[in-house]
């Protein structure tokens, strides 16, 4: 892990030099050409805002966290980075790994393909709250309304928290809301 | 998890640089493209825009005026705040126009600018504006950007769905987002259900003079009644509000207020209700507000207290109110430009619901309802709707229109604009915003004839879009060339508070048409100084009145003699210059109000309390000539117990 790091770090400086100079002849092109602000980069908004002082928002934590590496996948599939970014509030429920395995075989992978973006949206929209709620406090709601534009519910059983079926395992407060992490993938109720 | 963060930010790092670089090398082969970004917001040195944009200021309690395309801040025009770089509620003559039923109020939280309207079309003769938070409605002149009227809404709170003008501008509407207690009292909160009203105001406009009239106040049941917009075309006298909270819930009210599946938006026929009170209807309630007027012969506010409203119970007007239901906590209500369309942004949706007027007409013509809530007819969801957008963003907000058949709506939660087709409810076109857009402006979007030519979106958050220093950061705003099949983003600029709606026309309507100066021989002020010959100073037991009289490079008087500590001392100073855009200003050392601007052939006055014994100099603030650094004078201050006759002079030794 650490050399890999180094490497990147190497990597990342050389490269930076080399396209600085890139970056000056830009310059020189604008007084004659002027920017082009109309060209849009798929890795361009508030998700990719440098920042190491806020506290970190919700993307920041599923990406920091070893156990969620098929939730950023998919996340980063869907193109809904900037919308975890947002002033939000976010309440995500963050299925593990473990979760993502337990579907049938193939389910994952068929939902990555470019073709299956707008089904896998939907699926991660469906673990987003507009809200900013402790487990505690999900106690008191009965369902919540999701960003999929579906319901899905809220049940407690022996004291636990589940939502969609799925147990919070954990949470952890965000600059932008709160992760819960759950056991499993909540599945948008079939039409 | 740090490093794995590192990690992330380094491989960002290098593909936002590399794409950077990309953009570099894809320029020279599309350099007329690219270019024409810049060209067309470059507005040449000497040269005007093309539209005057006017954005609320929110927090800023003002209003600010941009140039489209260029995105230049021209000016602010102070409304509901006191504004020391003018003097405005501060001096003697604009304090006035902030009084209300709860005294002095010097801040408003200023949302949404409407201009005037005839037939539907922009006439540039008025701009109205609400402030929120002590209910208030302004009347704003477009020839002069000067503050003339403001009046106060009574039994309302949170005067959020306001001020929306009628198409013939017949009327202002202002509806209040928070329900109260009506009249207000002591009572529990828990007791809000069935308890509490939410008031719509309908105040008329005079045709030749503007002056605004509370006409009467609908006391609907006690949801939150969010925005609001006028019928126009077909549904002229027609009014729309969106409401959220028809649960009544009062507390927790991100909870509590979005359990309803649906809420509504409310379908008021006004001119049936005009029509009620013309004929004696509603009752007469005894109550308490300001209106306040600015005359610009005199150059002064006036403050009148008001004690009696028309109210009217919505169910004693038959066929006049009905409740369409839509999802998810309705935000913005917006009527496209032939008045067929009434779009609800349920902001915690991604979708827009549509309603058809003419469905609503044949739903109602049919009597089929669903049920009513407080005797007030609720139509089926399916009968009024005639669409719904399905746009695949997050927290749609607002709608505005090109005029030639399309629709522009914000979402905040994706931070984008979507561009949609009327009819059709299809989705052509989505651009992101930076970042989290709220509001967006076409000129003329809101009217039966909009100028499709740029949107600008304007947005809460900025981070790092200019120089980053924070924590705080002007909102930031983007103009997109909307001429085409797709957006292009133009320009980025800051503006000033936050922008929560604005309203726009081409320049042509109001730039023939601006005020230059005032006439100094149709100056009424009671203290003006007609001639220097008048100046003067008079004393009135420990008042001073100062009559003082400006031109390029002095004060006359300039020195004054006989004032003593515990004065009073009024500074009544008319500016003689009758040049455009050459103002005076005025102000003295210890002076615990700010200066004045004042405009050429006005007068304007400031209050000076000395408490200490000298000599005491004044100046003139505005680089106003060759020789403004001599346009001075002093005021000698002596004890409360002297007997120093009052003297004035200019250029006496």
């Amino acid at each position: 892990m650490k050399t890999n790091n180094l490497k990147f770090l190497l990597i990342s400086c050389i490269s930076i030099l080399f396209l600085l100079g890139c970056k000056n002849e830009n310059k020189q092109d604008n007084s004659t050409v002027g920017s082009d602000t109309t060209s849009e980069n798929k890795e361009e908004g508030q998700a990719f805002i440098e920042d190491d002082e806020a506290v970190p928002n919700v993307l920041q934590i599923a990406i920091g966290s070893p156990d969620h590496t098929t939730l950023v996948a998919a996340v980063q599939a869907a193109d809904l980075e900037n919308v975890l970014v947002n002033a939000g509030p976010l309440m995500v429920f963050a299925p593990t790994n473990a979760a993502f395995d337990a579907l049938p075989d193939g389910t994952v992978d068929n939902l990555l393909k470019p073709e299956n973006k707008g089904d896998l949206a939907l699926i991660l929209k469906h673990h987003v709250t507009p809200g900013n709620y402790s487990k505690d406090f999900l106690k008191k709601f009965k369902k919540l309304g999701q960003a999929s534009d579906l319901n899905t519910t809220v049940e407690v059983k022996d004291g636990e928290v589940y939502v969609g079926g799925a147990k919070i395992l954990a949470s952890i407060p965000a600059g932008n809301g709160i992760v819960h992490v759950v056991d499993a993938v909540i599945l948008p109720p079939a039409n | 998890m740090k490093k794995s963060n590192y990690f992330f930010v380094t491989v960002l790092a290098l593909s936002l640089i590399m794409s950077g670089c990309q953009q570099g090398t894809n320029k020279s082969s599309n350099g007329a493209l690219a270019s024409s970004a810049a060209e067309k917001v470059y507005v040449a040195p000497g040269e005007q825009d093309e539209f005057y944009a006017f954005l609320s200021g929110g927090y800023s309690g003002n209003l600010t005026v941009y140039g489209l395309p260029s995105g230049r801040m021209f000016k602010e025009i102070p409304v509901f705040s006191q504004f020391p770089t003018s003097g405005y509620g501060y001096s003697e003559e604009t304090k006035p126009m902030l009084n209300t039923s709860h005294g002095f109020i010097p801040w408003d939280d200023l949302h949404h600018p409407d201009i005037s309207q005839t037939n539907g079309e922009l006439d540039g003769r008025w701009i109205f504006v609400n402030g929120n938070n002590t209910p208030r409605i302004a009347r704003i002149s477009l020839a002069t950007f000067e503050t003339e009227e403001i009046i106060e809404i009574p039994n309302s709170a949170g005067n959020h769905s306001s001020a929306f003008i009628t198409e013939n501008t017949e009327y202002v509407i202002a509806g209040t987002r928070f329900a109260v207690p009506v009249p207000q009292r002591d009572m529990p909160i828990n007791e809000y259900k069935g308890n509490f009203k939410g008031a719509l105001s309908f105040i008329s406009v005079d045709q030749e003079s503007g002056r605004l009239d509370l006409k009467f106040q609908i006391m609907m049941p006690g949801f939150n009644y969010d925005l609001s917009h006028p019928g126009r075309g077909a549904s002229h006298g027609w009014h729309f509000f969106s409401t959220y909270n028809t649960e009544e819930a009062n507390s927790l009210m991100e909870v509590n207020s979005s359990q309803n599946d649906k809420d509504f938006i409310a379908a008021i026929n006004w001119k049936k209700f005009e029509e009620y009170v013309n004929n004696g209807g509603g009752s007469k309630m005894a109550t308490n507000y300001a209106h306040n007027v600015y005359d610009d012969r005199t150059h002064t506010g006036t403050s009148t207290m008001v004690k009696e409203v028309v109210t009217v119970d919505p169910t004693q007007v038959p066929g006049a109110v009905f409740f369409l239901p839509t999802p998810k906590s309705p935000h913005g209500c917006d009527v496209d430009p032939s008045g067929e369309y009434i779009i609800g942004a349920g902001k915690l949706s991604a979708d827009l619901t549509i309603h058809s007027f003419t469905k609503m007409l044949e739903a109602i013509e049919n009597e089929k309802f669903d049920g009513e809530a407080y005797g007030i007819p609720i139509l089926k969801y399916e009968d009024v709707m005639a669409g719904v957008v399905k746009s695949g963003g997050l927290g749609p907000l607002h709608t505005e229109f090109d005029g030639k058949g399309n629709a522009y709506t914000t979402f905040f939660i994706s931070s984008e604009v979507v561009k949609w087709e009327l009819g059709t409810w299809e989705v052509i076109d989505r651009k992101p915003t930076y970042y989290s857009v709220g509001h967006l402006m076409i000129p003329g979007g809101n009217s039966r004839k909009p100028f499709g030519k740029y949107v600008v979106a304007m947005n809460k958050i900025t981070k790092d879009r200019y120089l980053p220093t924070g924590p705080e950061m002007e909102h930031s705003a983007q103009i997109y060339d909307i001429s085409g099949e797709k957006m292009q983003l133009l320009y980025d600029f800051p503006t000033h508070g936050e922008p929560h709606y604005a309203a726009g026309c081409p320049a042509e309507l109001l730039a023939s048409k601006s005020q230059k100066i005032y006439r100094l021989d149709e100056n009424e002020h009671p203290y003006a100084v007609a001639n220097p010959s008048e100046a003067r100073v008079e004393r009135d037991g420990n008042e001073v009145h100062i009559y003082m009289s400006t031109i390029r490079s002095h004060f006359t008087p300039d020195n004054i003699e006989g004032v003593k500590v515990g004065d009073k001392v009024y500074f009544h100073i008319t500016n003689h210059e009758q040049d455009f855009d050459v103002p005076h200003g005025f102000s003295i050392i210890g002076q615990n109000t700010s200066e004045l601007l004042i405009m050429p052939g006005q007068t304007k006055s400031s209050l000076w309390e000395p408490k200490q014994v000298g000599v005491w100099p004044f100046y003139c603030t505005d680089f106003c000539s060759a020789l403004h650094q001599e346009m001075q004078g002093y005021v000698r201050v002596s004890p409360a117990s002297s007997n120093i006759e009052l003297s004035w002079s200019l250029g006496e030794d």
